[in-house]
């Protein structure tokens, strides 16, 4: 088992559209500051056995684990320049993407 | 039995239709479309998994990205009608998001489909005799070719027949449609090399022997990706008649002895690499002499039924140059940049090439929207017999422009942001979509590309320094070709963050070369730093009439590594 090092949240792709989701404390989230945090190793294996069971019931698809830190307001920010992406958009339009909607990221 | 079904029956990998959709054709894609929407509601339904589902959404072009879905469009040796580039621009408006991006392959992409939405657009594809077939999976993609066939002066022969013989052969080829790996076709019939082809599984070169007698050159086992090569030469003149069975021989060759223990070596060219180009070509003559040859017997009448689609349209008798080009060069500093920069000769006096560039400075490369795609599709009505081509340096060819409309076209083009003068200029940069976009990626390209553009914004600037391929890819994949550019670039990640490694001395055409590392990677920030040094050392080295590639051969890359070293020791952020 690998070691646990950082906070982290589940991320997937919807299965009808393929927008990014971030699981949180009841459901799929379109915005990862309403991801459900893992702060210890057995909260991330029951994200993931929570991921697999959605994955079956054909909600999601490509769920992964992605490290976070958590800033002031208690909202969890990927680590990763990837997932950084993934969280926002396309970092060439600005205009698309969920930095687009309301309440940009 | 009808006769097309006749002929399917007798020759069931033969070519049997027309690039203009027959009804077999039609039907065939229309069944395809109608297997692709069952496909998916049995998804969205539960009764496949992701596992079962995804060969199906593979198969007909549509990946799972970083953001969305994406749906990648085929177009044929990259020839488009106006209304199929129109079409392509409404279902950018109603399925996506108002713009697609034409890619290295000369296809499109759409960024944002949704998979529930994807039988309509597939649907409204087939209606303009278009798909998604064989844009994805371990089969023989879409054929690609010179983007001036037909119209160079240099030409032998238009590339377009055999490359829609050859689309005919593969489609749905039922031996090859699980191959070891993807398989990808070029091909050129011209003495300048356009098309890459030696950069491609397999490339056609259609020549000409001392007989006077057209075949082809075939090279096998060229590729980008991890591991590049060059292709090499397997057949030195293949005759037309026993074309299609060379290529079968060489696919049977590559599909049994490929290696499908290790995808990162299932390619043919680390089958080539392994086994070195003489066995190959042993293996491949082998097949040849054993093979039943008849199910791929040249058919001439087939074939110049195909060619009749590609015949020449309706010229007019002209003056070898135009006085009102002339005159409104004269007149207008932008467009005569415009002529000098993006038209090219033409085989028909009076009439000239048009390269319609999507590299607008700090622009997306490749990117065009929807509206753009339409005043495309209007100039090619209205200036170009209704023509259109995709040029693996994404950008768009009117090929048939007569010079006395060449002024009215610019206008037209400029007013749709669309007439930047920069074809093969330092600024029309390949760029794959990178991180932005693509869930294979390790970094971002078009940014890199962006800040160079922007960096070399002094369009008299660019034409100072004159041709100069510039291309960039976010992952070793190399999608944006950089290992033929004259300066590629290529993004890692190196220590959780994008980095940038530089190579020099690439060339995707007949001379081709991979090009070398310069040193070890850069950060993001520096790289319009030390291209605008290369270029500047280039400058101030080069000889009479030498591009860039040509004075990096003459000198070396040492030279340059040097300077760069140079650079950094004054303390130059680089």
């Amino acid at each position: 088992m690998p070691v646990f090092k950082h906070p982290q949240i589940l991320i997937a792709s919807n299965l009808t559209d393929g927008e990014v989701v971030f699981l949180g404390s009841s459901g799929w989230e379109r915005d990862h500051r309403r991801a459900r945090v893992a702060r210890k190793a057995d909260e991330a294996t029951e994200l993931e056995t929570l991921g697999k069971r959605d994955i079956s019931a054909n909600r999601v698809v490509d769920v992964y684990l992605a490290d976070v830190e958590i800033g002031s307001d208690g909202a969890p920010t990927p680590l990763h320049y990837r997932e950084k992406m993934r969280v926002k958009g396309p970092s060439v339009r600005l205009d698309l993407g969920k930095q687009a909607d309301e309440g940009a990221l | 039995m009808t006769a097309v079904d006749l002929r399917v029956a007798q020759r069931p990998n033969a070519p049997m239709t027309t690039y203009r959709y027959d009804e077999y054709d039609a039907a065939f894609v229309s069944e395809r479309v109608a297997e692709f929407r069952e496909q998916v509601r049995r998804r969205l339904a539960g009764a496949l998994t992701e596992e079962e589902f995804r060969p199906f959404r593979l198969m007909n072009g549509l990946y799972l990205q970083l953001h969305a879905y994406m749906l990648r469009v085929a177009i044929p040796y990259g020839t488009l009608t106006a209304r199929q580039m129109r079409r392509l621009a409404d279902i950018a408006d109603r399925w996506d998001k108002g713009y697609g991006h034409f890619t290295t392959r000369q296809n499109l992409q759409y960024n944002w489909p949704k998979l529930v939405d994807t039988p309509d657009i597939l649907e409204s594809l087939a209606e303009v005799e278009m798909h998604a077939i064989q844009t994805s999976g371990n089969c023989i993609r879409n054929v690609t070719a010179d983007h001036f066939a037909g119209v160079a002066p240099d030409e032998i022969e238009d590339p377009r027949p055999t490359a829609e013989f050859l689309r005919q052969w593969s489609s749905l080829h039922s031996e090859f449609s699980f191959l070891p790996r993807k398989f990808k076709i070029a091909v050129t019939g011209a003495e300048h090399d356009r098309a890459a082809i030696l950069v491609h599984d397999i490339g056609l070169r259609i020549v000409k022997n001392d007989a006077g007698e057209i075949g082809y050159q075939v090279v096998v086992g060229g590729g980008l990706g991890r591991s590049p090569f060059i292709g090499k030469v397997v057949g030195n003149f293949v005759p037309r008649e026993d074309l299609l069975a060379f290529l079968e021989a060489i696919l049977r060759v590559y599909n049994r002895f490929g290696r499908r223990d290790n995808k990162y070596k299932a390619r043919v060219k680390i089958l080539v690499h392994e086994r070195g180009i003489d066995e190959i070509r042993a293996a491949v003559e082998a097949e040849f002499a054993a093979m039943d040859r008849s199910p791929f017997a040249h058919d001439s009448v087939e074939f110049e039924r195909i060619a009749a689609f590609f015949a020449p349209p309706p010229y007019d008798s002209l003056p070898a140059t135009s006085a009102s080009m002339r005159a409104a060069k004269l007149e207008s500093p932008a467009f005569s940049n415009f002529v000098d920069v993006n038209v090219g000769a033409h085989k028909i006096p009076g009439y000239a090439i048009v390269t319609v560039s999507l590299k607008p400075i700090g622009g997306v490369p490749g990117d065009a929207t929807s509206d753009q795609m339409r005043v495309l599709a209007d100039a090619s009505e209205r200036f170009g017999f209704g023509e259109l081509r995709v040029s693996h340096e994404q950008n768009i060819i009117l090929p048939h422009v007569k010079q006395d409309d060449l002024f009215a076209l610019w206008r037209m083009l400029d007013a749709a942001g669309l007439a930047t003068a920069n074809a093969g200029l330092v600024s029309d940069i390949i760029s794959c979509p990178g991180l932005d976009y693509c869930s294979l990626a390790t970094a971002r390209s078009i940014p890199i590309a962006q800040a160079i553009s922007k960096r070399f914004s002094d369009m008299s600037r660019q034409r100072r320094i004159g041709k100069l391929g510039v291309k960039i890819s976010g992952c070793i994949n190399a999608c944006g070709h950089h290992h033929v550019g004259a300066i590629g670039i290529l993004g890692l990640e190196k220590k959780g963050q994008e980095s940038y490694q530089i190579t020099l001395g690439g060339d995707p055409t007949f001379s081709a070369s991979i090009g070398e590392i310069l040193g070890p990677g850069v950060t993001a920030e520096q790289v319009p730093d030390v291209v605008e040094h290369l270029v500047d050392y280039y400058l101030a080295e080069r000889e009479e009439g030498e591009a860039f590639i040509d004075t990096w051969r003459r000198i070396g890359h040492a030279r340059f590594k040097d300077v760069l070293r140079r650079e950094g020791e004054d303390g130059a952020d680089i």
